[in-house]
């Protein structure tokens, strides 16, 4: 400690160069989407006139901004929930495996270096109403997809290539969790007569809560945000809005529709909304974690 | 690393080739959005171009999809790094001509530059979409289509269909006739529902689309497409969907590949599918027919109205540069370039000259189908409903609309109430549209 105070400047310096990208691409860019959203601005940038919360109340007057939150409730429920589920299951079964033990988990990483608009890609390709190999296997099987007119179904595209995308992810900290684990423990828990059911339940499982935990955070930021490139390249929000999220809306009213005002307005909602998620997730959640 | 190194040296070296045939030339950026086989072709005629004059270099350069291109250039523009000419789809008209300061508006450029530009030789069905309401030619037109109908005719004559009728009465009759003898399982699909359904279907009636003579008397135009026979038609479509002499094929253009393979016996899409048709087509026969219309509701069909992009000039800009686009433009619109690129890519020609071209070299009758998108279009004088639309946020008006049906065919929600909801938010963006330009 005696050390760290007589030199009081050289933490800031290590610390610059991060604060100084923090800054420039987050709280920079930040203060100019608040800024913004007092405004309306025609796209050129030519002339602005103040409207004060004008933006704000427009969106939240409007039907279609609920029903995008609903979806998107909806939506990241199903993607984090599959992606965590999906991942835990995998990386237990991974974590026996004695033989090839190094060729199943690197298949089961290289999904998360997929670029997100490919993964949507991909999936649409298989479920492609005309020309989609599963869309056929379906069809034969008496399900008629067509996820460009069935807004359920479209839903379903978008979360699995968002879960198959994301479990990557998870399974890579789950296992490193299970690895974790003392052995002592489960052996114990075995000699005393505890099954591969019980044992999971009530060893492996509590002892994952740290992980699980950071993993909750994590892929809910991931489907707020992230999955903005697989349904652009999918389902283009379509069919009806069916697959439209906060951040889908966010892109169409600034990028395609340039009503940057409330597209910057939104922007500031959803930053609030998921501060206030991660938040409530500290606060409640993590109580039930046992570090 | 190296890939970008690699990448820098060859632009370098294009640059030190270009600098050395063209000194002193003044360089004109070109941002376009035709990727592929359009986008050679866009990189040809620029290279003609520049071997034309040594005073000018025009440089193309892909900016993605067309919304892709337009954002791009619109934050260009923002950061005073704007190109000097940039191709806008159709739909985002109204935004760029209601961003005074930030375009040279055509007949502007070519006033000032002292060539002679005459807006006559135009065909005024392509050219109406880009003029303002006393005729002035606001930006050039590029790639011009229109949708036309394409028909399976070993479908047809399996189903003992020996004509495709002119309107949609008998089209359904037809269309019945085939499902019902099995020849296909779907009688027909379409690309681009809200163009080819509604925004044609009106102008091809002569209905409204929206008030103020569709947006081009003002700002405060608003749609009507809930109080007209857009109505009937989409209930037609809907009760079509009911035995199979419709389906629904998506928003953009993945309708066509139920059409190759032969699932549907009729497509109705652009007419700068004929390429991609004639490629894909390869187990039938096909022809090319007009847009139908509806006896009961016009005796003489208007003209259809166009989609595709114009080339604008931003603002900002130093004067020899402006007169190099005005030169640029004046070879654009020559005959021989016009129809090349016409005959290459299935887009319209967009002067009477370059059409007498194509004439003149036989390629109409060598090439069956491709003169019925310029028939369709120049049989007539464009009228108040049939010039085209006017209308801010169009981009997002036609995503409202495409939701909507997607609504209505699947069921959601009834025609007229879609259609109500479909035309009250459209209102919305336009009146956001009118506060911020007004």
């Amino acid at each position: 400690m005696a050390t760290f105070q007589r030199h009081r400047l050289t933490p800031w310096i290590l610390l610059a160069p991060q604060l100084a990208i923090v800054a420039v691409f987050f709280f920079w860019p930040a203060a100019q989407a608040v800024l913004q959203a007092f405004y309306v601005e025609d796209p050129f940038g030519l002339g602005r006139t103040f409207v004060a919360f004008e933006n704000f109340t427009r969106v939240l007057a409007s039907a279609e901004y609920y029903r995008a939150l609903g979806i998107t409730v909806a939506f990241s429920i199903g993607v984090a929930l599959g992606a965590m589920a999906l991942a835990l299951l995998l990386a237990v079964l991974a974590d026996r495996v004695i033989k090839g033990a190094h060729a199943y988990k690197t298949l089961l990483i290289w999904p998360y270096a997929v670029a997100p608009a490919v993964a949507g890609v991909l999936w649409m390709f298989m479920l492609a109403p005309e020309l989609g190999l599963v869309s056929a296997w379906l069809g034969a099987l008496g399900i008629d997809w067509n996820h460009q007119l069935n807004g359920g179904q479209a839903m379903a595209l978008v979360v699995m290539a968002s879960v198959w995308k994301q479990m990557s992810y998870n399974f890579v900290f789950f296992l490193a969790g299970l690895q974790a684990i003392p052995r002592s423990l489960l052996e114990a828990a075995a000699i005393d007569g505890a099954g591969p059911w019980r044992r999971f339940w009530t060893i492996t499982f509590p002892l994952l809560s740290p992980t699980s935990f950071f993993l909750l955070v994590m892929n809910s930021v991931y489907a707020f945000f992230e999955t903005f490139g697989t349904i652009d390249a999918t389902t283009a929000g379509g069919p009806g809005g069916a697959t439209r999220t906060l951040v889908y809306k966010v892109f169409e009213d600034g990028f395609v529709g340039y009503d940057l005002g409330s597209s910057a307005a939104q922007s500031v909602l959803l930053m609030l909304l998921v501060g206030l998620l991660t938040l409530l997730q500290f606060r409640y959640l993590e109580r039930k974690v046992q570090y | 690393m190296s890939r970008i190194h690699a990448g820098a040296l060859t632009l370098g070296m294009a640059a030190a080739g270009l600098s050395l045939s063209a000194q002193g030339a003044t360089e004109i950026a070109w941002w376009h959005a035709m990727g592929g086989e359009l986008g050679n072709k866009v990189d040809e005629i620029a290279a003609n171009f520049n071997e034309s004059q040594d005073d000018y270099v025009v440089k193309p350069s892909f900016r993605g999809n067309y919304s892709e291109t337009m954002t791009s250039a619109i934050a260009a523009f923002r950061a005073n790094e704007a190109p000097a000419i940039v191709q806008i789809y159709e739909v985002g008209t109204a935004t760029m001509m209601n961003a005074e300061g930030a375009i040279v508006p055509v007949h502007e450029l070519m006033a000032d530059s002292g060539l002679d530009f005459d807006p006559d030789a135009f065909l005024p069905a392509v050219t109406g979409y880009y003029t303002t309401g006393d005729g002035q030619m606001l930006s050039m037109p590029f790639n011009s289509s229109t949708p036309v109908v394409y028909v399976n005719r070993d479908i047809l004559a399996e189903a003992g269909v020996d004509e495709v009728p002119a309107t949609w009465e008998g089209l359904g009759e037809t269309l019945g006739q085939i499902v019902d003898s099995g020849a296909a399982e779907c009688g027909m699909t379409t690309t681009w529902p809200s163009w080819i359904q509604l925004e044609n279907f009106s102008a091809r009636h002569d209905l409204p689309f929206a008030t103020e003579e569709n947006g081009f008397g003002g700002l405060d135009a608003r749609l009507t497409i809930n109080e007209t026979a857009a109505v009937d038609h989409i209930q037609r479509l809907t009760d079509w969907q009911q035995n199979g002499r419709f389906d629904y094929g998506g928003r953009f253009d993945e309708a066509a590949p139920a059409f190759y393979t032969g699932r549907c016996a009729m497509l109705m899409a652009s007419s700068a599918s004929l390429a991609g048709v004639r490629a894909n087509a390869e187990d039938f026969e096909f022809s090319v027919a007009p847009l139908p219309y509806s006896s009961e509701l016009i005796d003489t069909p208007q003209n259809s109205i166009i989609g595709g992009a114009s080339l604008w000039a931003l603002a900002g800009q130093d004067d020899e540069v402006y007169q190099g686009i005005a030169e640029f433009f004046d070879y654009l619109s020559s005959a021989e370039v016009q129809a090349d690129w016409h005959q290459f890519s299935g887009y319209l020609p967009i002067t009477e000259a370059a059409y007498e071209l194509g004439q003149e070299q036989g390629f109409y009758e060598d090439n069956p189908g491709s003169a019925v998108a310029i028939e369709q279009m120049t049989g007539v004088t464009p009228t108040a409903n049939s010039k085209g639309l006017r209308l801010g946020n169009m981009p997002q008006i036609r995503n409202v609309i495409e939701e909507q049906l997607e609504k209505i065919f699947n069921g959601d929600i009834g025609v007229q109430e879609g259609m109500d909801e479909a035309v009250s938010r459209s209102n919305e963006l336009l009146e956001r549209f009118q506060q911020a330009n007004g």
